[in-house]
């Protein structure tokens, strides 16, 4: 039988199981870590024990309402049920046969229940496709994949030619999700323009933004979709070999890729002769050790030979002269992920989506001082405020908003002034952010945004690969200064002197990693100088979060002296007699940790 | 001429013309535009590292490494920008920042690659302080000392060790601002496959690699008045030794080299030139013996100690292949202490036996047990380097380049031509072969030179006939040369009968304690060319060409040895090799 009739034949099959009623459990990291395996196992028993066999519970990828994981959800009705432990597995069971629900499990909103998952706010106002799959299918079984079209891409792209190929990705506008944004198609054509007898596609999975995990999540949830991908762009540049470079760190999405490649060995999708046609492709996984540089384009090439994941000095780019010194492209996870919808679904389906620069839709980690934590994927240009409060329920505690870092460690903060920009490539980087991989974090009042900076100089300084001096010792200098103002040590002219620091390793590093490691510190000195002024000059922490300008006060005055407070310090640092006086706080041993003030009856202790 | 494509480009407003594929930094220096550097070295270090030699390039955003980035034409660089020299200077304070600052007591005072930045960029005041790198001694070895409070991660020494050597004995360690050069799992250098060359530390612009020293006790026993205190000086290093006296490169200083040892309070200056001599007897005889049974073959010269320890670590197989002749040094310092110390009967033990070498690697040879003679005692007590002996006598008020000739003394000072040329790759196989078919069949030759194993080409080969029959012969020069000469002996693919295998490139006139030639100035001259050239000049003005010719020699052999090879030739003159085992990490 010819492979395309042997995946007609599964697809009829599967996508019957798929219109069934399922129980859909998510086995992602997060949920995983919440016991979500065992609840899947609990309700698969249940099953059992009541032998009911036309339904079945299946593991699935990231939903990316992780905050309320573990999540079920129940199709055809697609019920939603939220933090699910595995004790409710025979609650649940009995309910779906009753066709009722188990509404303590359900989300509310607005105090009323919501019962199926597309109805949440969450998820109304995303539109997934990279995340497509995610949630839909088993990705363990290739056979779900097949269901939802899967492998149609590439047999389509095998009746066209590599040059139509890349015209339509290169027409559907596409950019690449892993940070710069260059554009797919033309990085395709480079590499298709350069004579070699052999070249290279490798797939970076080493996603390492601190709060990221986009990727994470398309390779535990839908891996095939990747696989595929780096299939069709094989045969636009003429390759016939990929790699796709993960973090070790991530062992659920290195089990899926390995479980992936090995059925799509099997089925005959890789391997040679595809579809009966001339294009020969295979597909090895190489894991990272988790570090942070090895995401730079050729560092992570070195990685892969076997070297020491250090970047190399470009020219000559990748596309002439790559890994093992042959013509390679290198695409992330998410960028891959779009490329077989763009292909059944045509380049202007895919145009019209996003604003005139940025195509498309991106996955945001949304993170931080945010009610709903998660994933989650909008169209191109909508604003950070929709972001927020719309889609991310806005600042728990009735916290004010104060700003996001978008990019990671390589990105800048956005201040409330910018709360309605348009989330495009363009405009963040406009207002001295950029897109990056897609960490969202979201801060509120409290949050100091000196300390801000200085956390994101941690994470360089200690994933700096060491190699040129900008980098390797001007952020720690960078670092040091910061680290002092935070501690009350700020000197006049420490300002000046990170900001000459900054521009002079953004204009004389190696890498990407970094030319963009000051970023942190300069957004923060455009929309916040007056906080680090404060440091510097007055010894006072703003927001009340460097340990060493802040004090934690009693006011004497209102102290009803119920010694509360001091029966919960951590230090005993709070020192009096009920009613014989107010209480007061012992400075010298005080660790501002804050539990007086969350512990007060009277609400009379106040950091200053 | 090259038919590769000319481009033409401006740097600084000055147009140059270089063949396609050259980078900016070339085409610069091809004007006299010294752009600086630190960690480039042509061919070996081309990475990008430092920042240093960053220019701007109209058009292109940031700006780029010219030492890896290739000049384009019609294109416009500029290196004396304001705003660039700015970024060089602060990244020159940032290295300076994380640098052991303690140049008034280093041993690369005033010739430091940094301090000459530091100068030329007007590095009045330190702009930034902070946490020093960990500072991690590493005095393991006998031959080099690693200092990480100095290094400034450059990675020549990586690269040199890597790619020139084949050896990667060091690499970085950690990342960020703990990375640090270093051998693999922290074993430290004597433990690691280090073979002592040096190399790495002639490549060092600063002072984190240096040779380990020994002055101090050669110091007080050239004030101990019961000690006889004798020298010896290799090939090489009347090649050198005028450049660390303001003497052009490639001048010949044998002679006032002499002088100034005597100055400084030996008793007796020898000639290890000699030793070279009787290594030829010696070696060639065991050649013919191994040609004649058809065994050990080819046969490798013997006379580099960073070859031998480089065999020892990574071709222990190959052992049997190697000379048991020892090496020139070595054989002149046995002699020292046996024939010369009979002769004017001295009890050797009150001998102090020096070795005057171009060479890193020395130092540990004279430490090997299967070099001991009757006794316990070594045959050579101390090694200095080129580098070590001109800081001595500057110490001394000597200044070799102003001194008279003089002689070296007698019974083991005179030397032929053959001797001389063991200084520089190839030497030593041409010495054999003047002296193989006059040890065959005393027939003297009419053309002692043999040019094609002289010159910088990393493997050299030719042809020979000994008694009508054609060998095949090899010379290689930097270790990475000779795996690939010694692998094919391995898979039993070689078809050479001799090889010569010389440690460093271009031989010992290259060698680890040699003076340091600034990259800049290598790029301009061929530094290796000029001193081989000296080498070859001191052949040729040389009275006698050949080793067996050599008076001294005959004398010694008739008075002393009997026969080359004979019983008691081989009891002092030829040795043994070992295995020696590399990463070995003792519980604690």
């Amino acid at each position: 039988m010819k492979l395309i009739d042997k995946l007609d034949e599964i697809k009829k099959e599967y996508s019957k199981k798929l219109q069934k009623s399922r129980i859909m459990v998510c086995c992602g990291t997060g949920c995983t870590s919440s016991k979500s395996d065992l609840l899947l196992k609990n309700i698969q028993d249940e099953l059992k024990k009541l032998d009911i066999k036309n339904v079945t519970a299946e593991k699935t990828g990231c939903f990316g309402f992780c905050a309320k994981g573990p999540i079920v959800v129940i199709d055809p009705k697609e019920t939603f049920y939220e933090q699910v432990s595995p004790d409710d597995a025979k609650e649940i069971v009995e309910a779906f046969l009753k066709g009722t629900e188990v509404e303590r499990l359900l989300p509310k909103e607005k105090d009323e229940y919501v019962k199926k998952w597309h109805e949440l706010n969450f998820y109304n106002k995303q539109s997934r496709i990279a995340l497509q799959n995610c949630g839909k299918i088993n990705p363990e079984k290739i056979e779900e994949y097949i269901a939802v079209d899967g492998y149609l891409a590439i047999y389509k792209v095998l009746q066209m030619t590599p040059d139509e190929v890349i015209k339509q990705i290169t027409d559907s506008g596409l950019r690449g999700r892993g940070g710069a944004g260059f554009p797919t198609g033309k990085k395709w054509l480079f590499a298709k323009n350069s004579k070699s007898d052999k070249k290279y596609v490798c797939c970076n999975a080493d996603e390492g933004d601190p709060g990221a995990f986009m990727d994470r999540s398309i390779l535990e949830g839908d891996p095939h979709s990747v696989i595929e991908a780096m299939m069709i762009a094989g045969y636009a540049i003429g390759s016939n070999q990929g790699y796709i470079y993960v973090r070790a760190e991530y062992p659920i999405a290195v089990k899926r890729l390995s479980i992936a490649i090995e059925q799509a060995k099997k089925l005959g999708l890789l391997g040679k002769k595809i579809f009966d046609t001339d294009f020969s492709f295979n597909l090895e996984l190489r894991l990272g050790a988790g570090a942070f540089v090895c995401g730079e384009e050729t560092a992570l090439m070195n990685s892969i030979e076997g070297k020491r994941g250090e970047p190399r000095p470009r020219p000559p780019f990748p596309a002439v002269k790559g890994l093992f010194e042959k013509p390679t492209i290198l695409n992330n996870v998410e960028t891959y992920a779009n490329v077989p919808k763009i292909i059944l679904k045509g380049a202007d389906w895919f145009n019209k989506i996003g604003t005139k620069t940025s195509k498309g839709t991106k996955v945001f980690a949304l993170g931080g001082n945010i009610t709903n934590v998660g994933l989650v994927e909008v169209p191109m240009g909508v604003t950070l405020k929709e972001i927020v409060e719309d889609i991310g329920g806005g600042i728990p505690k009735g916290k004010r908003f104060k700003a996001a870092q978008t990019g990671g460690p390589s990105g800048g903060c956005i201040p409330k002034e910018h709360f309605d920009t348009p989330i495009d490539y363009e405009s963040l980087q406009s207002i001295g952010s950029m897109m990056g991989s897609g960490g969202l974090i979201v801060m509120d009042e409290d949050k100091c945004m000196v300390n801000l900076a200085k956390f994101f100089l941690e994470f360089t300084v200690d994933e700096s690969c060491g190699k040129c001096p900008p980098c390797r010792i001007g952020t720690k200098r960078m670092l040091e200064i910061l680290t002092r103002i935070t501690e009350g040590k700020g000197k006049d002219g420490d300002i000046e002197k990170l900001e000459n620091l900054a521009q002079n390793i953004k204009n004389a590093s190696l890498c990407g990693l970094g030319q963009t490691a000051p970023n942190p510190v300069l957004s923060t000195l455009k929309y916040f100088r007056d906080e680090y002024e404060a440091h510097i000059y007055e010894k006072r922490c703003p927001a009340g979060e460097c340990k060493s300008l802040t004090q934690v006060k009693i006011d004497p005055e209102k102290c009803k002296q119920c010694g509360v407070c001091a029966r919960n310090c951590p230090v005993s640092a709070i020192e009096g007699e009920v009613r014989k006086g107010p209480f007061k706080i012992n400075q010298d041993k005080c660790i501002k940790c804050g539990v007086c003030i969350t512990k007060c009856p009277f609400k009379v202790i106040s950091k200053v | 001429m090259s038919n590769k494509k000319m481009i033409t480009l401006t740097i600084d407003s000055k147009p140059v013309t270089v063949e396609e594929g050259t980078t900016i930094l070339e085409a610069a220096r091809k004007i006299n535009i010294d752009i600086p550097t630190l960690c480039f070295l042509k061919d070996i270090n081309e990475v990008g590292n430092c920042r240093m030699c960053l220019v701007e390039i109209e058009g292109v955003k940031g700006y780029k490494a010219s030492c890896v980035y290739p000049a384009e034409d019609g294109m416009v660089v500029r290196t004396n920008t304001k705003d660039l020299i700015d970024t060089k200077r602060t990244i020159l304070q940032l290295i300076l920042s994380a640098h052991e600052k303690k140049c008034l007591t280093c041993v690369r005072n005033t010739n430091c690659r940094l301090q000459d930045l530091a100068k030329k960029f007007q590095i009045d005041e330190l702009e930034f302080e902070g946490e020093l790198p960990k500072a991690d001694l590493d005095d393991s070895s006998e031959c080099i000392v690693r200092n990480t409070a100095k290094c400034i991660l450059c990675k020549r020494c990586v690269n040199v060790c890597k790619h020139v050597q084949g050896v990667a004995a060091i690499s970085t360690i950690n990342r960020g601002f703990k990375s640090k050069i270093g051998p693999a799992l922290d074993v430290g250098m004597r433990n690691s496959t280090c073979v002592g060359c040096g190399q790495c530390v002639i490549h060092c612009p600063v002072g984190a690699l240096t040779e380990k020293s020994n002055v101090k006790e050669l110091k007080e026993m050239l004030n101990n008045k019961d000690k006889v205190v004798i020298i010896q000086t290799a090939p090489a290093v009347r090649a050198t030794i005028g450049e660390e006296f303001g003497m052009p490169i490639g001048t010949l200083a044998t002679n006032k080299m002499v002088t100034a040892l005597k100055a400084l309070g030996f008793d007796k200056v020898f000639d290890t030139d000699l030793g070279a001599d009787v290594t030829i007897m010696e070696e060639a005889t065991e050649f013919i013996d191994r040609l004649k049974n058809n065994r050990n073959l080819p046969m490798i010269t013997s006379c580099s100690s960073g070859w031998i320890t480089f065999a020892e670590k990574f071709y222990p197989e190959l052992l049997n292949h190697l000379s048991s002749t020892k090496s020139p040094m070595e054989i002149l310092g046995t002699l020292i202490k046996t024939y010369y110390a009979k002769t004017q009967g001295i009890d050797p033990k009150n001998i102090y036996s020096v070795a005057l070498m171009p060479c890193s690697a020395k130092k540990a040879e004279i430490i090997r047990d299967e070099l001991k003679l009757e006794g316990n005692i070594q045959a050579v007590d101390n090694v200095v380097t080129t580098r070590e002996m001109a800081r001595l006598l500057k110490e001394a008020n000597i200044d070799l380049s102003l001194l008279d000739e003089s002689e070296f003394d007698n019974p083991l000072g005179l030397a032929t031509g053959a001797g001389h040329i063991f200084g520089t790759t190839g030497g030593v196989m041409e010495a054999v072969l003047r002296s193989v078919s006059y040890l065959l069949d005393k027939t003297e030759l009419k053309n002692v030179e043999f040019k094609a194993v002289r010159g910088t080409k990393g493997i050299k080969e030719a042809k020979i006939e000994i008694q009508g029959k054609t060998h095949y012969i090899a010379v290689s020069q930097g270790l990475a040369n000779a795996s690939k000469i010694l692998d094919d002996i391995k898979n039993n693919k070689s078809k050479y009968s001799f090889i010569e295998i010389m440690t460093c490139p271009g031989g010992c006139i290259n060698g680890g304690g040699q003076p340091l030639v600034s990259d800049f100035k290598a790029s301009k001259i061929d530094y290796k060319d000029l001193r081989a050239k000296a080498l070859y000049k001191a052949d040729k003005n040389s009275k006698y060409r050949c080793s067996h010719q050599n008076p001294q020699v005959k004398e010694l052999y008739e008075k002393f040895l009997g026969k080359p090879n004979s019983k008691k030739a081989h009891e002092l003159l030829h040795t043994h090799y070992n295995k020696q085992d590399t990463y070995v990490i003792e519980d604690k």
